[in-house]
């Protein structure tokens, strides 16, 4: 595959190394000199000097021969741009990097009228990766979709737990949580559960939910599952505001340390729950006078990797609860292996991953339709989803009216940026997005799912 | 420096010695040489065997940078010299070892220049191994082999980037591998052409692939005491023909393959290149159009002598030692000039050589208007300070080289030109000099002490001086 990333900052330099190792094309642009050589020199793409909204500079790029284009610089709106620019040049799939919290309450609309296949927000993948590490025991595995707002969680089912020999009908009725179990795999059998299905001990389940749902689940079947109650985030940043936003959803207490007074004023503004202290976090008496040994979950995500080394250290010895380090710097990563952190958070390799894991997929999904395509459990397993274009037989009727395939299910609509879990009675309307899970790997339209 | 990985790298490039060795030793068997097999079947041994040894060297894990991707290339180039003149001593044409040295490495850096006096006395496998080493030489081993063999991962880049001439070296695509085979192919496909253009032309097969390597690597070997003398007026063209195309830029083919025809006209280099070769044509033609029966007749000996010496190829068609000193001195003048970067031709080349005109017009400006500020661009794109810098310290190294290797070699006690145009001639890579090194003579007149500074000056014009030099810096060889 032809691919041209724009920018290459931290993210740029970790996605042009991932996925040069997978055999693809790449081309980097930069307005940076030195940044085109010390890519080039270390790694195998072609580096281009411009401005990666400019006309010329995305020709000499060849983008009539692109398949994807990736825009990945500091700036939002030159990254949405470039994506636009090279969508009407080429047609080629495009992904933005927005990190702005303002354009993200919009994204879906921004990125459908855009007509961008991906709209990524690293300080919002690294946010949701640190929520999740104060929620879920390590037990609990989590893949996210649609862009992060709904949530995979793969566990195994114990001899003793509560949904051994409980029927998959009843966990969304009895417990009156929006949860869907999507996949069971027992022993080397994946199966895509039907009404009656009984959960036994020993399988490995997978349920969709949305992130805020996902922890009630978890306390009505009695896993354990948010580990942290009195959070400590150090750092009032654009991850620090995402992960503080995800924490206060699900009930959990949050102080923000923040040094900057103006920014202190902003966050108290945008999140009245939280508790905002104006402070420096390297001033140990403070964070104690704040409680800092009562805390149970505290992130570092100030803007200086050694300061947050030195802080989680600090708190973890103190509270002994989980804490959670933001390292910007890739390279730091050898160093940090020999240190007694528990969490170190890499926002610019998670952002890299998520995207590689896109590129990966998007060799499989050719239909325009299929907007994004995961495989689960070894590939055994596909989620895709499709995005509804136009009225057909299959919208506008209730689910369970629809004549659905088995091996099939639908999993999520995404419906003008809000995610329903859907049961008998939503229906799909024009404008959807639907995941679907499905054993079967051809599924290249949505009216597939229907027998005929 | 770490020498395990330096020295699986010649392992690997002696191994394909050892294969380039199968044509000569194919050719021997049709002509019947079967000594000459024997000879080449030895050699070829012997390269597998070192090779095999030497990549046992390397330990897993060690990574090739800058350094070690010069030095292996340096390196490289000396063992394919010293191994590849093995056939010529066992074989007893040329027993000398120092000047089958000499022979196989002016062959290797395309300079063409021979220590034979009797060319047509070697046997045809000989024969095609001397033109063949300049068909490797001419594109490089090292993009030959990163083409097939995903050598050093993207680190790879390092070889390529010490082995290719030019100022600047980037990449035509994404991949090193794929840059590598593209280029590759537009200079196997050039040859292929070159030899159809040849057979057509009436010459048998034995003469057009030979010439036509020497023609594309822009080498000069002849398999003729001629040189090109002999062939007939269209043969000659061809042959000037092609030369003009091999030492064009071959970035400018990659932008005609795909179709960038408005990228193509933005090169300033190949424009200039173009401009040069037709100012001397006609300025040479002009001046020795009394020497020849028809104006036709010196424009085609013009062009050939202009073309054979600004790509540095070597080939003559006259001895043009006895034309008139104003014809003289622009051909040795362009023998500085040289072919664009990135093409097979050696020189300063004519990038470079725009660079630093530009750069004196800014500095004569900047004499006008003190506080001026100004980017010089090369082909529309800025001419970066790194690549400004590594140009002047190149333009000064070339001719303290060249200073320092005129003082070496005058103890031989040879008068002035025939010494400095021998170290011109063999620092280009061009192949004959003028007075005793003409075209009409060799290089056998000097001391084997000459011979190998003329060696060393070979292999530095061609790696362009920096590689070679590296191996002397003391450092270089250190751990640390």
């Amino acid at each position: 595959m032809n691919i041209i990333i724009v920018g290459c900052g931290r993210v740029g330099y970790t996605l042009v190394e991932q996925l040069s190792m997978e055999k693809h094309n790449i081309t980097v642009i930069d307005e940076d000199e030195d940044r085109i050589s010390s890519i080039t020199e270390e790694l195998d793409a072609m580096g281009i000097v411009g401005n990666g909204v400019d006309y010329k500079t995305l020709l000499e790029a060849g983008i009539e021969r692109t398949d994807l284009l990736i825009a990945v610089t500091d700036n939002d709106e030159q990254n949405l741009l470039c994506c636009v620019m090279a969508k009407r040049i080429d047609n080629c799939k495009t992904i933005a990097r927005v990190k702005n919290p303002v354009y993200n309450s919009e994204i879906g609309f921004i990125r459908r009228e855009l007509g961008l296949s991906m709209i990524i927000n690293p300080e919002l993948i690294a946010a949701s990766e640190i929520a999740r590490i104060f929620q879920f025991p390590d037990t609990i595995r989590v893949d996210t979709f649609t862009r992060g707002r709904i949530e995979l969680l793969h566990l195994t089912i114990e001899e003793d737990s509560f949904l051994d020999g409980y029927r998959v009908s009843d966990i969304r009725r009895k417990l009156k949580c929006e949860v869907l179990v999507c996949m069971v795999a027992r022993k080397d059998e994946v199966f895509i559960p039907s009404h009656d299905f009984v959960l036994r001990h020993g399988d490995r389940i997978c349920i969709a939910a949305l992130p805020e749902v996902a922890s009630a689940f978890f306390a009505k079947i009695g896993i354990q599952s948010s580990r942290a109650h009195y959070t400590m985030i150090v750092g009032g940043g654009t991850i620090g505001y995402y992960l503080a936003r995800r924490l206060l959803d699900v009930g959990v207490h949050v102080k923000i340390i923040e040094k900057d007074r103006q920014r202190c004023d902003e966050l108290a503004s945008l999140l009245p729950d939280a508790t905002v202290i104006n402070a420096d976090g390297s001033d140990e008496k403070r964070l104690i006078s704040e409680g800092l040994d009562a805390v149970d979950g505290f992130a570092a995500l100030t803007g200086v990797d050694e300061e947050n080394v030195i802080l989680s250290l600090f708190a973890g010895k103190l509270s002994g609860g989980i804490t959670v380090t933001k390292i910007d710097k890739l390279k730091y990563s050898v160093v940090l292996e020999g240190m007694s952190l528990d969490n170190v958070i890499f926002p610019s390799l998670l952002t890299a991953d998520y995207i590689t894991k896109y590129a990966r997929t998007m060799n499989q999904s050719t239909e325009s339709d299929v907007e994004n395509l995961f495989r689960l459990e070894n590939g055994k397993v596909s989620a895709i989803e499709f995005f509804v274009r136009e009225h057909s037989d299959i919208t506008d009727t209730p689910i369970s009216k629809l004549k659905l395939k088995k091996d099939m299910l639908i999993c999520s609509i995404t419906r003008d940026g809000a995610v329903i879990i859907p049961d008998g009675n939503d229906e799909i309307r024009p404008g959807d997005a639907v995941l679907i899970i499905t054993v079967r790997s051809r599924f290249s339209d949505i009216t597939d799912i229907v027998e005929r | 420096m770490n020498i395990g990985v330096v020295a699986y790298i010649i392992g690997w490039v002696l191994q394909f010695e050892a294969i380039f060795m199968a044509f000569p030793l194919i050719t021997g068997l049709i002509y019947g040489e079967y000594d000459c097999c024997t000879a080449y079947i030895i050699s070829a041994c012997v390269c597998l065997v070192t090779g095999y040894i030497l990549k046992r060297f390397r330990k897993p894990g060690a990574d090739l940078f800058l350094r070690e991707g010069f030095a292996a290339v340096a390196l490289s180039w000396i063992a394919l010299g010293v191994f590849g003149a093995l056939p010529f001593v066992i074989t007893g044409e040329i027993p000398n070892y120092i000047d089958a040295l000499f022979e196989t490495v002016s062959g290797l850096t395309t300079t063409g220049a021979s220590i034979l006096n009797d060319v047509e006395a070697l046997s045809k496998s000989n024969l095609f191994w001397r033109s063949f080493t300049h068909w490797i030489g001419g594109m490089g081993v090292f993009v030959f082999i990163l083409a097939i063999l995903p050598l050093m991962g993207a680190h790879s880049m390092n070889l390529m980037k010490a082995e290719s001439p030019g100022p600047s070296v980037g990449k035509l695509l994404p991949k090193v591998k794929d840059t590598a085979f593209v280029t590759y192919a537009m200079y196997f496909g050039l040859t292929v052409a070159c030899v159809i253009a040849l057979l057509i032309s009436g010459m048998d097969w034995f003469e057009s692939l030979t010439m036509s390597f020497g023609t594309m690597g822009t080498g000069g070997y002849g398999i003729y005491n001629s040189s090109a003398g002999g062939f007939s007026a269209a043969q000659q063209i061809i042959l000037a023909v092609f030369m003009t195309l091999g030492g064009v830029n071959y970035t400018a083919y990659f932008l005609i393959i795909t179709k960038k025809f408005k990228d193509l006209f933005s090169l300033e280099e190949v424009k200039y290149y173009l401009g040069i070769i037709i100012v001397s044509t006609t300025v040479i033609m002009i001046n020795i159009a009394h020497l020849y029966k028809t104006l036709g007749e010196a424009l085609r000996h013009a062009y050939f002598q202009v073309a054979s010496i600004i790509t540095t190829a070597g080939f003559s068609t006259v001895d043009f030692d006895t034309w008139p000193q104003l014809s003289k001195t622009i051909l040795l003048l362009l023998m500085f000039v040289g072919a664009c970067a990135g093409s097979t031709g050696g020189g300063f080349k004519v990038s470079r050589l725009l660079i630093l005109v530009k750069s004196v017009r800014k500095e004569l400006r900047t004499i006008i208007h003190p506080r001026l500020s100004k980017k010089i661009y090369l082909d529309g794109h800025p001419v970066s300070d790194e690549t400004f810098r590594s140009t002047n310290a190149y333009a000064a190294v070339y001719i303290l080289l060249i200073l320092g290797s005129v003082l070496l070699i005058s103890v031989d006690n040879l008068d002035f030109t025939t010494n400095f145009s021998s170290v011109v001639s063999a620092f280009n890579n061009i192949g004959p000099g003028f007075a005793m090194t003409g075209p009409t003579h060799s290089f056998a007149c000097f001391s084997p002490f000459s011979k190998i500074v003329l060696i060393f000056d070979m292999l530095a014009g061609r790696l362009e001086l920096f590689p070679m030099l590296v191996l002397f810096v003391p450092s270089c060889w250190r751990k640390y």
